[in-house]
């Protein structure tokens, strides 16, 4: 009949469930800090948890590294064919070089790399401890006096902050090179060139931003992914949703984290 | 040896456990029993530490699981050994690395001395000759047998059994039980059985716990609870559907909730 | 057991790869440290600097001999850069240096003539003779004046 106050009823709603969404989100945020803040903790305690952070480096670093290769490459290539018909529209060519390894170093490998290893080796810690949750295991542990926190989620941290700048570097270069090859072996540019500018405009800081933005990303994926996973919903459903989140959350706060970086980094 | 002081657990606005009191006592069995949500798996996970209770206390003898440290949490789960309702083997581990599992966190014990431990734990519930199964290849059965193995592994005191034979065959629901019974005689270790499978419970049970709305509502060996004149006690023994434990457990009136669509707004 | 070494060869390969992956873009592309660092330095003032950017390159002759390492203002009026000039190379003090563009967008390089004198410029020296860059606004404002003159 009035529509006045229904359209206010909605206004309610909606700002009121954007609150409620904005302080869950503020709420898990923090609890996620202390979750592997608290779980970071046992790394220089007893028992030493050496050997697991070795088994999950095999895991998500070493399982990763074909995904990484590949993207790389194909990164590489397509930067190296979409630099050139846009540079030899100037006929300036000869910055290829430069133009692909800024690229490349300063933001897609460290933001592709991480992408990768969200979607491959994130989403696999989250579901892996949701179903832990689910079957029980981690009480077990716990009934065992094995600490979930130093044996499941600590190791998972450790080795993403580990693998991820390793992982960005080997894509760096894997990327470098296939662009190399499409712009000196299949375009034409001159190869002398290609490297010349390639090492003249490469500073030392673009390589720290582009660590600094690996390091940063590991460590955000691997308490992300690690805190949708200890805190699921224990139902099948629970952990599929929070494989869902886990690789949303993930990839914004990767972009998100980016942005704040780059910013420092310029 | 374990006894529970005005113990209580809420869930939002949900009582799973009431203010209950119970007392068990060493080298025996105790069986809890009760419909599903009448709170004795919220009563095995506190006795456990795996959860607060919102009010009470739960005594080890002298230490109260109250503000506990980890440390000595820790090592009063090491005395304890638990048997999960979905037997919660370690996923990754093959059975023998499960069985292995505590001694091999716990103890300096030679790989040898290990091996030859875990032989014994696996011919207790008889699965010798299954250690390079995944947890994946068992059958509910032996799952659960393999995990009581692993709860055996350290020689606990205190063993906590939950649901151990749901979803389990007769012939599979009777060994696991007949085991749990043989095995607390022989080694002197203190049972904590939750179960709703009347059968098995009070077939092994020293002294029963019949909880019903988060409340003791029986208490007693097994002849005393068969022999009960608590018409709630009889109903549940007997498996019938109707009785003082009403099927409904809605609070609500039915035509209330059919008349009240949802989407109408009341005017009034 | 045995599983488990290999699994440990393995992430030490893995860890060995990504850690040469790392000092090879330090040491190749960004020279950071040893390799790159083997040069000496050279300041040189100009009036008008062009826009120029630290990291542009220094030419001689068309060869690439150096980096612009930075780019200051000096005295509130004129612009101050150092020069990173590769080891072996010898600048006469009488050399010219000269802010120019490469291509028509391309970009600033600092570029270089060597002079005829006997002497060269040692490390924290000063290059004295600057051209300015050149301004195509001014060019084109000045040809248009002078025109219609």
């Amino acid at each position: 009949m009035n529509n006045e106050p229904a359209q206010q009823n909605n206004a309610i709603l909606f700002f009121g469930s954007l609150g409620r969404w904005f302080l869950r989100a503020i709420e898990s945020m923090g609890d996620a800090t202390v979750l592997s803040v608290t779980s970071l903790a046992h790394l220089f305690a007893k028992p030493w948890q050496g050997k697991h952070i070795v088994i999950q480096l095999y895991a998500l670093g070493v399982g990763s590294f074909v995904i990484i290769a590949i993207t790389g490459a194909f990164t590489g290539m397509v930067l190296a064919l979409q630099g050139y018909y846009t540079l030899a529209k100037f006929g300036s060519e000869s910055l290829l070089g430069s133009g692909v390894a800024l690229a490349i170093i300063r933001e897609l490998g460290p933001v592709l790399g991480a992408f990768m290893m969200v979607g491959r080796a994130g989403s696999s810690i989250t579901a892996e401890i949701g179903i832990m949750r689910v079957t029980e295991q981690l009480d077990a542990l716990q009934m065992m006096a094995v600490n979930p926190k130093a044996r499941i989620i600590l190791p998972r941290i450790i080795a993403m902050i580990i693998s991820l700048p390793l992982l960005v570097s080997m894509f760096d270069i894997i990327g470098l090179g296939a662009g190399y090859i499409v712009g000196v072996e299949l375009l034409g540019v001159n190869g002398g060139a290609f490297i010349g500018e390639m090492i003249a405009k490469i500073t030392p800081m673009d390589l720290y931003a582009g660590w600094v933005k690996a390091l940063g990303f590991g460590i955000l994926i691997g308490v992300i992914c690690t805190y949708m996973g200890y805190r699921a919903t224990p139902t099948t459903e629970g952990v599929a949703k929070a494989t869902t989140q886990a690789v949303v959350a993930g990839s914004v706060g990767v972009l998100i984290l980016d942005y704040i970086l780059t910013s420092f980094f310029l | 040896m374990i006894r529970t002081e005005k113990l209580s657990r809420h869930f939002d606005d949900v009582v799973a456990l009431d203010s209950t009191d119970i007392h068990i006592k060493e080298h025996q069995t105790t069986v809890v029993m009760g419909g599903s949500g009448s709170g004795k798996t919220t009563l095995l996970r506190l006795l456990a530490g795996l959860e607060c209770p919102t009010s009470g206390h739960i005594w080890y003898g002298k230490d109260d699981l109250n503000g506990i440290s980890q440390k000595n949490l820790y090592k009063l789960r090491s005395r304890m050994g638990m048997v999960f309702q979905y037997s919660a083997l370690l996923n990754s581990l093959s059975v023998y690395d499960n069985v292995a599992f505590p001694l091999v966190e716990h103890t300096q014990l030679d790989e040898s001395v290990i091996h030859t431990m875990v032989t014994m734990k696996l011919e207790q519930v008889g699965l010798r000759g299954f250690e390079k199964f995944m947890p994946s290849q068992l059958s509910g059965g032996m799952a659960k047998r393999v995990a009581f193995a692993r709860a055996l592994a350290m020689d606990p005191e205190i063993v906590f059994f939950d649901e151990p034979t749901s979803g389990l065959d007769p012939i599979s629901a009777g060994v696991i039980a007949s085991l749990i019974g043989d095995l607390t005689q022989r080694t002197k270790m203190t049972s904590i059985v939750v179960t709703h499978d009347v059968h098995a419970g009070l077939a092994i049970a020293d002294h029963v716990i019949l909880l019903w709305q988060g409340k003791v509502i029986a208490e007693g060996t097994s002849d005393v609870i068969r022999h009960s004149d608590d018409a709630r006690v009889q109903q549940f023994i007997e498996g019938r559907p109707d009785g003082p434990i009403p099927f409904s457990r809605s609070e609500t009136s039915y035509i209330e909730d059919l008349l009240h669509k949802p989407g109408t707004v009341r005017m009034s | 057991m045995q599983s488990y070494r290999k699994t440990e060869i393995t992430v030490g390969i893995f860890v060995f790869l990504g850690i040469m992956a790392m000092a090879w873009m330090a040491i190749k592309l960004g020279q950071i440290g040893g390799l790159g660092s083997s040069g000496y330095n050279v300041s040189a003032t100009f009036d008008d600097a062009g826009g120029l950017r630290a990291g542009a390159d220094v030419m001689l002759a068309g060869v690439s001999i150096g980096r612009v390492a930075s780019v200051q203002l000096k005295d509130q009026d004129e612009a101050l850069l150092q020069l990173e000039i590769q080891q072996g190379v010898e600048l006469t003090t009488d050399a010219i240096a000269a802010v120019r563009t490469k291509g028509i967008i391309g970009e600033r390089y600092v570029r270089i003539s060597q002079g005829a004198d006997d002497k060269i410029i040692a490390n924290h020296g000063e290059i004295e003779e600057t051209e300015s860059a050149i301004n195509i606004e001014d060019l084109i404002s000045k040809y248009i004046f002078s025109s219609s003159e």
